[in-house]
């Protein structure tokens, strides 16, 4: 099917409109030994067809709602109140484009100028853009920006809680510059602050940190802050949006730039992606920002409204002087955390931050007593951590699947990587104890 | 009418919330299981609102938007076709959405199995031979496709240092050539519209890694001699990157890959009608010839008999470009319509779309300057020069004015090698009768710049807001309540 609200009679007699004989006429300047005859594709299906085949390919997943998950490791299971779906999916903002005729755009620019004042409030940085792709990649804008910023410094410090995708992120985007990668080691699932300050010198553009970490850990972001600085480096904050309802936001602890994967605030898991970037920084910086940036201004009558600003940094203006390549970015996605956090507001984010840390510490310390598990690491943490097995993770996780709970990630030996936030009951926790005191028999 | 919102933080009042939680249920507190130095002194200004505040208020916000189910929206270069709805109820089903990027790949062989289909579908439309899904948008993939290249010339030996663009080009092509360390050669069009060969056999030397082209141009044209070009950039060992954010007009009926280009992406948010969401989610796929496959970002999605598993094991690989593996939600809408359309459907998409460009350019020809008197593809340039007579920055004032007819703007001012440039696409979703309505529209405003200039450089009359102060904006940056 189509979905062409011409017929072939219309289409016909507009060609004859045009003034040609034909419409090969019209693509005369297509070689003919370039047109292709046939492709070979699936035959086209109807609606109610492609509805069926789909709905079976989706049926071969075993979907969230039908388990019991503890996996986090970067995409978190967490409640979506259900105005999001309503609000996003109104054909007025999901169907237009980037805003650039301003005043046919207002409620997106407002919406998104909404977006930036609640991730700066939530990470007490001074502006936040209009989103990027993913937390992944929103650090590695982040590496590029603090090489824009000290253009005679090339080295980047890369705490080893980093998340090891957005490491290779990181890794990829730098590949074609003169940049010296450096991942400074853990103990007890902590960045060792002291291999931090031996890498430390005159060289080191941006020192990079994710807290709560890879493993799960809280780190001291304060102190990490204070040396990156002490050697002029930048410090980048890579956090997890949700705890920052009760964890030190990076602008408490000085970071230049906070980044992180916004997927928590109020989008679907949904294999990898769409998800969120989101990126901030201190106002020292933000003629260097990368994306799309939307500023309030006044109307020739002095009324209120937005606009894009400072769009000489883009690329669609400033092409390879840009300070990024980005162009399409996440906006609905930003949206779907505008609303989320509307929704959460200020006393909401406190309550679903604490209520991911009691659980996740009742979970711990439940499973710390099942014979043969304990907690492999004594740091703090927030919402996930990591669980020693008496026998290999990947088994526990095979063992547990098979009754129907998805244990964790299993990071290689007997760790088991595992995440609970408020989507998790006591009566689920006890479950999990339940089946992984049955995977030691 | 117009009608402010106010921002959200002025809804509202201390203490209403928005959300339900289930009870915590603890004596404990967030002090007492971390540290007091590792928590936050105050709470976040967050909004306190309740939930009707809430959906009155962004509902309220929509309003003021036009987009593609309320408007004509003939954005060129972005092409902003019809969404299917039936794309986003398959998108949304529980197997796709709620399903995790780690649970085990035996509990989600329906979604490999689609990412599968998906890549040959698109190999086979772009005439290469591997596809990667990864990339998140069209910019996206031109990064992920100009590091692939950069990887091609390191194995051959030789990094080379210049990528060529045409000055026709999208902006993202030089910043993205660039990002990965080449210095930008920018050749000229020639009269005709199409790349200046000569010129461009000139800037062609052994230092030139790669040729970004889009085709049809960002002049609504086709390169008519691209396959000399391709030879010229292969004979001097330089590869053929493919802007695909023009497939549009080509989809079922000509090939990137026969043309001659090395590596392409796909903007599935254009081509293949994933909806536009304000500025995104898109994705960007990128496909590339046998001999450079191996360099695609890992994992690779591999099919072992019936089975599918992500293989990591990829030595020669640029690496990741995101997390996990692309914008998922959106190939899903990108497989349906294809599946929906098959390869008629795409050739009657792009036959319509073609028709509907050289229709409004033939019907405007009378009040507008063509910027290439000659059959467009799907989109189609012209100039306000003829404009200017009467007033400054004439395609500017058009593109607000247009907006009172209830018609969302054509991207003016691109492409920067035609001055005053408007473009249009109109793509193949827009009835005949919505293109009557829009040619009068354009010819009522080109008058009015002749007998009652005032009316248009007073533009928009009809809008929530009237014209915005975009210096302003800049100077005293305001970029959060």
């Amino acid at each position: 099917m189509d979905y062409i609200p011409n017929t072939d009679a219309e289409l016909d007699s507009m060609v004859r409109d045009i003034g040609v004989s034909s419409f090969d006429e019209l693509i005369a300047s297509v070689p003919a030994s370039l047109r292709v005859p046939r492709l070979n594709l699936p035959s086209p299906v109807s609606e109610p067809e492609l509805q069926r085949q789909l709905s079976a390919m989706a049926r071969r997943n075993a979907s969230l709602d039908q388990v019991l998950n503890f996996i986090g490791a970067g995409a978190y299971e967490h409640f979506i109140p259900s105005a999001i779906d309503h609000l996003v999916m109104r054909g007025e903002f999901y169907t237009a484009y980037t805003p650039y005729q301003a005043e046919a755009s207002q409620g997106t620019l407002q919406a998104i100028y909404e977006y930036q004042s609640m991730i700066c409030r939530l990470t007490a940085m001074d502006i936040s853009n209009a989103s990027l792709y993913d937390g992944a990649s929103a650090l590695a804008e982040a590496a590029l920006l603090c090489l824009a910023q000290n253009p005679r410094r090339k080295t980047l410090l890369l705490s080893g809680g980093v998340h090891p995708e957005f490491v290779d992120v990181v890794r990829t985007y730098t590949q074609g510059l003169p940049v010296n990668l450096v991942q400074l080691a853990l103990a007890d699932g902590a960045t060792r602050l002291d291999d931090l300050e031996a890498h430390l010198n005159p060289d080191v553009a941006g020192v990079l940190f994710q807290s709560p970490n890879f493993v799960g850990c809280i780190e001291d972001m304060a102190e990490a802050s204070r040396l990156a600085h002490g050697a002029g480096a930048l410090f980048v904050a890579c956090v997890n949006p949700i705890s920052l309802g009760i964890l030190a936001p990076p602008g408490e602890y000085g970071a230049d730039i906070a980044c992180g994967e916004g997927q928590p605030l109020g989008i679907p898991v949904a294999y990898g992606g769409p998800w969120l970037g989101f990126f901030a920084t201190t106002r020292k910086i933000v003629h260097k920002i990368c994306g799309r940036l939307v500023g309030k201004t006044c109307d020739l009558d002095g009324q209120d409204g937005f606009v894009l600003t400072l769009q000489a940094r883009e690329q669609h203006i400033r092409r390879e002087k840009a300070t990024s390549n980005i162009c399409t970015n996440q906006s609905l996605m930003a949206l779907r955390a505008c609303v989320f956090l509307g929704l959460m507001g200020k006393q909401g984010m406190q309550e679903l931050a604490e209520l991911n840390l009691i659980r996740a510490h009742e979970a711990a310390e439940a499973i710390a007593k099942v014979p043969g598990y304990r907690l492999r690491f004594e740091q703090p943490f927030f919402n996930e951590f990591v669980v020693a097995c008496p026998l290999p993770a990947a088994e526990v996780c095979r063992r547990l699947e098979a009754k129907g709970v998805f244990a964790g990630l299993a990071l290689g030996g007997n760790d088991l990587l595992v995440c609970v936030t408020e989507t998790k009951s006591r009566s689920d926790i006890e479950r999990f104890c339940a089946a992984l005191r049955e995977a030691a028999k | 009418m117009r009608v402010q919102e106010p921002v959200i933080f002025q809804r509202g009042g201390p203490g209403l919330r928005g959300y339900s939680l289930p009870p915590a249920d603890s004596t404990r507190r967030a002090a007492d299981l971390v540290p007091g130095k590792f928590l936050r002194q105050a709470a976040a200004e967050l909004p306190e609102v309740a939930e009707i505040d809430v959906v009155r208020h962004f509902t309220r916000l929509s309003q003021l938007n036009f987009s593609v189910d309320t408007h004509f929206y003939p954005l060129g270069s972005c092409t902003m076709k019809y969404n299917p709805k039936v794309n986003d109820k398959m998108a949304a089903l529980p197997g796709f959405a709620n399903i995790h990027p780690c649970q085990p790949p035996s509990t989600v062989q329906g979604a490999m199995q689609l990412l599968h289909e998906l890549e040959q579908m698109l190999c086979e439309i772009a005439g290469m031979d591997a596809f990667s899904l990864q990339p998140a948008a069209g910019a996206h993939g031109e990064m992920t496709g100009m590091l692939i290249i950069r990887a091609y010339h390191v194995a051959q030996g030789r990094q080379r240092r210049k990528v060529i663009v045409p000055d026709s080009s999208h902006g993202t092509n030089p910043a993205s050539a660039h990002l990965c360390g080449y210095e930008v050669v920018t050749v000229p069009s020639a009269a005709n519209g199409e790349v200046d060969f000569d010129a461009f056999a000139k800037a062609l030397d052994d230092e030139v890694a790669a040729v970004m082209l889009t085709n049809p141009s960002t002049h609504g044209l086709f390169e008519s001699r691209i396959v000399e070009i391709a030879r010229a950039a292969h004979d001097q060992g330089a590869l053929l990157y493919y802007d695909g954010a023009n497939l549009n007009a080509l989809c079922g009926l000509a090939r990137p890959g026969d043309m001659g280009f090395d590596v392409v992406h796909i903007n599935t948010h254009k081509t293949f009608s994933t909806p536009h969401g304000g500025g995104g989610p898109g994705a960007g796929p990128v496909g590339v010839k046998s001999v450079l496959e191996k360099f695609l970002p890992a994992p690779r999605l591999r099919k072992s008999g019936e089975r599918f598993d992500w293989d990591h094991e990829r030595p020669a690989s640029i690496g990741r470009v995101r997390s996990f593996y692309g914008n998922f939600g959106v190939l899903v809408r990108a497989y349906a319509y294809l599946r929906a359309h098959g390869h008629e459907g795409l050739k009657r998409n792009s036959r319509a779309a073609i028709i509907n460009a050289n229709y409004v350019k033939e019907k405007l020809k009378s009040h507008y300057d063509a910027a290439f008197d000659r059959p467009c593809m799907h989109e189609c340039v012209l100039t306000a020069e003829r404009q200017l007579q009467h007033i400054d920055k004439a395609a500017l004032q058009i593109a607000k004015r247009i907006l009172d007819f209830g018609f969302h703007a054509p991207t003016v001012y691109f492409p920067l090698s035609v001055h005053e440039s408007i473009m249009i696409e109109p793509t193949e979703t827009e009835s005949r009768r919505t293109l009557d309505r829009f040619v009068a529209a354009m010819k009522q405003i080109a008058e009015e710049i002749e007998k009652e200039p005032q009316r248009v450089l007073q533009a928009p009359h009809t809008m929530p807001i009237r014209r915005l102060d975009e210096v302003r904006a800049a100077r005293e940056l305001n970029v959060k309540v």
